[in-house]
This record gives C-alpha cells, sequence and structure tokens, in this order.
C-alpha cells in the first residue's frame, strides 16, 4: 500500500583499514544459504536498507547487536554463487569485497554463509572468496537439519582444506553463533591465544590450493575433491518434499489445488476479514463518540472528530483484513509453495511473454505493489523483469480494498447468486480482481511484443525442501507491514484531513461549497464530470495520488464538514450524492490508475531512471480515465 | 535406475556386472524420461545464462535425475547435487548428456 522502504541513504563512517583491527564485516553467501535469516539475528533487526548509489541492488547494512558488538558493521552482500562479474549483483558483490564501491567501507573480514545441505555445490563460492585474502570463517547453516537427515561433514578437516575455521551454525535457530564472536575477537588481538569456541580452527592457513580463477568447472572439481576428503555426506533428501511433489505438483491435482489455494486465500480474507475489520470499526467509531462528547460541541471537537478522527478510522478498519491477507502469503512463500506456484504458472506465463518467476512477484501484489517490486529481482532477465515491474501496479493491492468496500457495500445489494456462498458482493468484488488482472496480462503482452521485445528468457527455478512457517517469521512480517500501515496513517493520512478539514472551513462560516475546497473541487469538475464524479471525489482523486486509501479518510472528512450529509454515515452521504454509473465508474477508475507515491518511488528506485515510473503513471492515469468514462456511460445507457 | 545409481558410483568399469548391450548414448538433456539419469558432457548457452547453471551445478561430468514434469509438461524438475531446480525444455535442449540404456 504504501511507504514500506526508507529509503534514506546510509551513512556509514568510513574509518581507514588498520592492519589486525576489524571494523567492517561482510556476509557472503549463494541465495537461499540462509543469509538474511543470519543477518537478522547478527544484527537484531536494526537495519538500514537502500540501493547501492546508482544501481538496483540492495544495500543491507546494520550493527552486530545481536551478538553484543555493536561496534561492528555488517554489510550484506547479494546473494551470488560466485564471484565472476556475470550479473549485477555479483559486480556488486566484488566490489564491495574490493573496497571499491563508493560509499561502503572496505571489509576487513568475512563470514562465508554455506548450506550445509547442498554443501558440494556451495563450497564452490569459496573459492574466490578465499582468493581474497581477508580474515574467513565458514558457517556451515542448517547443520541441525543436515545432522537430522542423516548427513555428515569433518568440519575439522574442512577447515584444514580450507586454511580457514569452520563452525556449524543453525541460524534460525540462533545455535552456534558463539563462534563468530570468538572469531571476531579473536582476529581483532594481534596475539592468538588458542581458544576458538566452536569455531574449529585451521592449523596452517594461508597454505591452502586454491582452484584456477574463473572458471566454474575447476571450482567444481575442486568442491567435489574437499567434499570427498572430509567425508562430507549430503543428507537424504526429505521424502516428505518429494510426496508432496507428488500431490501438488500432479498434472490434475496440482492446477486444481493451486487454483483452490487462491481462491481460499481470498474467501478467508473477506469471510473472516470482514467481520473483524466491522468490530474495529465499530469499536473506533464508539471511542470517536465519547471522546467527541467529552470535548463538548465546538470546533476543537469538530476538528479531531469529524475531521481527524473519521478520516484517520476509516482508514484503520482495514487493518485485520490487510494483516490476514499477509499472513496467508507469507505462509504460501516461507512453506515452499510459492516456487512451485511459479512452475505451474510458466505456462501460461509465457503466453503473455512473461515467465513463471514473474507470478510470485505479481502474486504477492495483492498484497502490496511495493514489496512484489521488489521481490521481482529473482528474475535474470533484465526486460522481464522491468515488464513485472511495470504491470504489478495493476493487480489489485490491499490499498484498493477500503475504496472497493465502501462503493460496493453503499451502491450493490446483497443479492446472493449461488445461495449464501457467492452474493452479488462478492461478484462485484471478484470482477474488479479479475479486471485488475487482465489489465496486467494484457499491458505484459502489450510490452513484450514493443518496446521490451527479447529473446525469450531461461526459466531458472530452484525449488526449495517445503518447511514449516515459523511463528517468528510470520510475525515480524506482520509486525514491519502493520507498523508501515500505521505510519501511513499516523502521518501522511493525518496530515491530509487535518489540512482538509481547515481547507474546507477557510473561509469561516462559509458553506462547504463555497470554501477553498470546495472551489478546487468546482474547479476541476467539467473535467470529471462525464466520469459521473462531482468535486468531493474530484478532491478524493487529488489527495489519493499520495495513496489510494486516503481517498476515503478524505471523503470522510469532507462528508463531515458538510452539514447536509453531516448526520449521515459515509455509505448514505454517497448514495445521497453519486449515482450507481459514478460509484461504479470510481471503482473502475480505481482498478486501473497508479495512486501510490511508494510505488512510483519504488520503480524510479528499481529501475534506475524516471522514464519507466513517469510512463507507467501516464499509460495507467489514461487508461483509468477513458475505462471510468465507459464504465460511467455504459451504465447510463444500458442500466436503468 | 538402480543399477544406473549404482554403475555412476562406481564409475564405467562396473559395467562388467550389467548387461554389455547396453551402451553410453549421447542425449540432450530435454529428451530423457522421468526417472532416468544422465551425465552433463556440455552446454551450449549464452554466457550469462551458461555461466548461472555452472555454478548451479550443470558442469561436465554431474549427474542429473530427471524428476518430475509441471502438470503443463513443461519446465521439467532435475535433481542435481541434492536440491531441484526446474528447466524449460528450450534450456534443457542446450545441455548434452549422456545416458547409459540397458537393452
Amino acid at each position: 500500500m504504501s511507504d514500506c522502504c526508507s529509503t534514506a541513504t546510509i551513512k556509514v563512517p568510513i574509518e581507514p583499514r588498520v592492519a589486525g583491527r576489524i571494523r567492517t564485516v561482510a556476509l557472503v553467501g549463494p541465495p537461499n544459504s540462509g543469509k538474511s535469516t543470519l543477518f537478522n539475528r547478527l544484527t537484531g533487526l536494526r537495519q538500514k536498507v537502500a540501493n547501492y548509489p546508482g544501481l538496483t541492488v540492495e544495500q543491507r547494512v546494520g550493527r552486530l547487536n545481536g551478538i553484543g558488538r555493536g561496534d561492528l558493521t555488517l554489510i550484506d552482500l547479494p546473494g551470488v554463487y560466485g564471484l565472476d562479474s556475470y550479473s549485477e549483483d555479483a559486480r556488486v558483490a566484488v566490489e564491495v569485497l574490493h573496497g571499491e564501491m563508493p560509499g561502503t567501507p572496505a571489509p576487513d573480514a568475512i563470514l562465508l554463509v554455506l548450506d550445509s545441505l547442498q554443501l558440494r555445490r556451495q563450497l564452490m563460492l569459496a573459492a574466490p572468496v578465499l582468493g581474497l585474502g581477508l580474515p574467513t570463517l565458514v558457517l556451515l547453516n542448517m547443520s541441525d537439519l543436515m545432522e537430522a537427515r542423516g548427513g555428515v561433514v569433518d568440519t575439522l578437516a574442512l577447515a584444514q582444506e580450507l586454511g580457514v575455521p569452520v563452525a556449524k551454525i543453525s541460524a534460525t535457530r540462533g545455535a552456534g553463533l558463539d563462534s563468530i564472536t570468538h572469531f571476531l575477537n579473536r582476529k581483532a588481538e594481534p596475539v592468538r591465544n588458542g581458544s576458538s569456541g566452536n569455531a574449529i580452527e585451521a592449523p596452517t592457513p594461508g597454505r591452502i590450493e586454491l582452484p584456477v580463477m574463473g572458471n566454474p568447472r575447476s571450482y567444481r572439481q575442486w568442491a567435489t575433491g574437499i567434499s570427498t576428503r572430509t567425508k562430507y555426506k549430503a543428507p537424504i533428501s526429505s521424502e516428505w518434499t518429494k510426496r508432496i511433489d507428488g500431490v501438488l505438483l500432479h498434472r490434475i491435482w496440482g492446477p486444481l489445488i493451486f487454483l483452490a489455494v487462491v481462491f481460499a486465500v481470498f474467501q478467508v480474507v473477506f469471510s473472516i476479514g470482514q467481520p473483524l475489520s466491522d468490530g474495529f470499526g465499530d469499536v473506533l467509531n464508539e471511542g470517536g463518540a465519547k471522546i467527541g462528547a467529552l470535548l463538548g460541541h465546538n470546533w476543537v471537537e469538530s476538528l479531531l472528530i469529524d475531521g481527524v478522527w473519521r478520516g484517520v478510522a476509516s482508514v484503520l478498519v482495514f487493518v485485520p483484513q490487510i494483516l490476514l491477507l499477509f499472513l496467508f502469503i507469507g505462509v504460501l512463500e516461507d512453506s515452499g509453495y510459492l516456487a512451485r506456484a511459479a512452475l505451474i504458472a510458466d505456462r501460461v506465463m509465457r503466453s503473455i511473454g512473461l515467465n513463471g518467476k514473474a507470478f510470485i512477484p505479481l502474486l504477492s501484489a495483492y498484497a502490496c505493489a511495493v514489496p512484489a517490486i521488489m521481490a521481482t529481482r529473482t528474475i535474470e532477465n533484465k526486460r522481464d523483469r522491468f515488464a513485472t515491474i511495470l504491470v504489478a501496479p495493476f493487480m489489485t493491492c490491499s490499498a484498493r480494498l477500503p475504496i472497493y468496500m465502501l462503493m460496493i457495500a453503499a451502491f450493490i445489494p446483497n443479492k446472493p447468486i449461488l445461495g449464501d456462498l457467492f452474493g452479488l458482493r462478492a461478484a462485484v468484488m471478484l470482477s474488479l480482481y479479475v479486471l485488475g488482472f487482465v489489465a496486467a496480462l494484457a499491458t505484459a503482452w502489450l510490452l513484450k511484443s514493443s518496446i521490451l521485445k527479447a529473446s525469450s528468457a531461461p526459466f531458472i527455478l530452484e525449488l526449495p525442501q517445503y518447511r514449516l512457517p515459523t511463528i517468528r517469521s510470520l510475525s515480524l512480517r506482520l509486525m514491519d507491514r502493520g507498523q508501515v500501515f500505521l505510519k501511513q496513517a499516523g502521518t501522511v493520512i493525518l496530515a491530509v484531513t487535518i489540512v482538509l478539514w481547515f481547507l474546507s472551513h477557510i473561509p469561516f462560516h462559509a458553506d462547504l461549497a463555497q470554501s477553498v475546497i470546495g472551489r478546487l473541487g468546482q474547479f476541476i469538475e467539467p473535467a470529471i464530470k462525464p466520469l459521473g464524479f462531482n468535486w468531493k471525489i474530484g478532491i478524493g482523486l487529488l489527495t489519493s495520488v499520495m495513496a489510494r486509501e486516503v481517498i476515503v479518510g478524505t471523503l470522510g472528512t469532507l462528508y463531515g464538514a458538510d452539514p447536509a450529509t453531516q448526520s449521515l454515515g459515509l455509505q448514505a452521504a454517497l448514495r445521497h450524492d453519486l449515482t450507481l454509473g459514478g460509484a461504479m465508474a470510481l471503482v473502475v477508475f480505481f482498478a486501473f490508475a497508479l495512486q501510490c507515491t511508494s510505488t512510483i518511488a519504488i520503480v524510479r528506485r528499481e529501475t534506475n531512471s524516471w522514464r519507466w515510473p513517469a510512463l507507467q503513471f501516464v499509460y495507467m492515469s489514461v487508461l483509468a480515465y477513458l475505462a471510468a468514462l465507459g464504465t460511467n456511460q455504459a451504465i447510463l445507457h444500458f442500466v436503468r | 535406475m538402480v543399477a544406473i545409481a549404482l554403475l555412476s558410483d562406481f564409475g564405467v568399469e562396473a559395467a562388467d556386472d550389467f548387461d554389455l548391450s547396453g551402451a553410453w548414448k549421447l542425449s540432450l538433456l530435454s529428451e530423457l524420461p522421468i526417472g532416468t539419469t544422465g551425465v552433463v558432457e556440455s552446454l551450449e548457452l549464452p554466457g550469462e545464462i551458461q555461466h548461472h547453471l555452472m555454478h548451479m551445478g550443470f558442469v561436465p561430468e554431474a549427474r542429473v535425475v530427471v524428476v518430475r514434469r509441471a502438470p503443463a509438461g513443461d519446465p521439467t524438475v532435475y535433481s542435481i547435487d541434492g536440491f531441484e531446480v526446474a528447466l524449460r525444455r528450450d534450456t534443457a535442449q542446450a545441455i548434452r548428456v549422456r545416458e547409459y540404456e540397458i537393452r
């Protein structure tokens, strides 16, 4: 919905390297090695996220507070398979490790995270990393899982082979992290004292043989040789994963389950989320009324209750539903199902010129386009990735829910179509979702057959083992999203409602229509009249350029300020003021328009140019205007 | 399937234990049936993609098992070095493998 990601620049004091002293530590590892989990553990979640200057690669930096070393800086490098600059991520990793990245301090030590379930393959990254010659600690992550599944590795032999200390850890459980503390403390002292905690020290560092640099084949031979000599036995791949895949990727059951999962998510979000939101709304309204009674009847009460409370509360009621949607997407992603969904969707995505990997960001765009656009980083092909970024805001994000629900509840009768399960309201809501999806597919096809045309890009998708999502990671997700939403309600929406209240009460004692905001609205009214909108909706369209959900707060404040509708609820006030055509044109307008400054900012960041967000904004606005015009005119002419 | 796995564990010499009318047959990864194992011979893909695949373990002499096809028949899931990766037919077509056939 909104500002999920602060794009503040990171200010890390750059101090000159002092021999033997560690100030900055780099975290290196292949994708899916559990690097991010470890980073969160080590920094205690106080991290700064930004982009490397001029690049589309994310930079995450934090202090090592998680292990009591707040004096040290930890840099999380992008997940890479090797240090040959074949991708933007790898180029960034190489530049940071060589201390050539402007604004990023040169690392004095390296933590190399490898997934011990796939050690033979992951060791290939150790060769170029050790070749850098920096103090390095090799961390065998998920070693608890490896041992539980019958995997074995001789860490002492591995440390001897690699010439650096090796430690077994579990980033998810936080086990074995003291080895990192020992490693950092030891390296900080000029004289070695022999104790190294869990880490197994190499007796003769610096005298190891590395393969020919830059040649994957020699890396592989080297890695295979080492895993044989260290008696590495890969764990038996989980029988469960195979059995579950037998059903979830079944020729017939697979697609059916896939559709059922998507449908179930929406069903639950609406059938459980709606009563939750309604209940929460009642609590908020009662609270407002009680506080209003305490204040008495004056302009302060009018500002606080009619203006601020109405505006902010009308947005806050959607918190339960939005969190529920994020919870489902989190479960699907953490369990490993989303990768399977991408595999199933690949065939369909291919027909519009995208690949299955684009499905994951598009599905999460149902919650919010901002994290979805960040998730497009898994798409290697730049043209595919840009096409996905450009169409993601068409997916019905949760910020559209407030205005959809408001208009549907106000204008669509609750007639059953298929018994109690599926009514007219649900049908309208579903068609809005389909409308956004179709617009996304059509636009993707248009882009891929014109400005983003490319030869078919490869589809390389790693299928992770299934695992149970942990309560910890799910609740972290929800807290994160909840905070973002509340921050939005507490800052942008609060500010908009206060400004609106004043503008609609100046000059004092004038009618709403004669106020500053009324005049502005009437000025733009001719442009939106053919869509069936009145000037109040026009003001809502202007304020919601910041974020879609703002329109509900705006309408709440405007109708609250109008004596004619003050005593009515927002739904009744809207019915009083709009036709069915105008109401449906409004939701269609919202289905297409790009009213979200956070999305515009993230597209600018991810494409590293203003060209793409500008194109996207103009395209979506024109489409929204034309579609709303068509809707209103069609309803005027064909529906009585 | 079991025979093939054993065979590649012990090297080609172990073939004495099996029916000698079988032979190593050159093929494309995309042509291997489900459940069979192939040994990577060479890759012929554009530089960046080739590099990516090689770092994921698709290097000469690596053993690849064909695990299953996606419900639509494509992409196909392969198992390499104990993890699973899905490739489309047009990518798998560019990977030459040898396959042991028992007649």
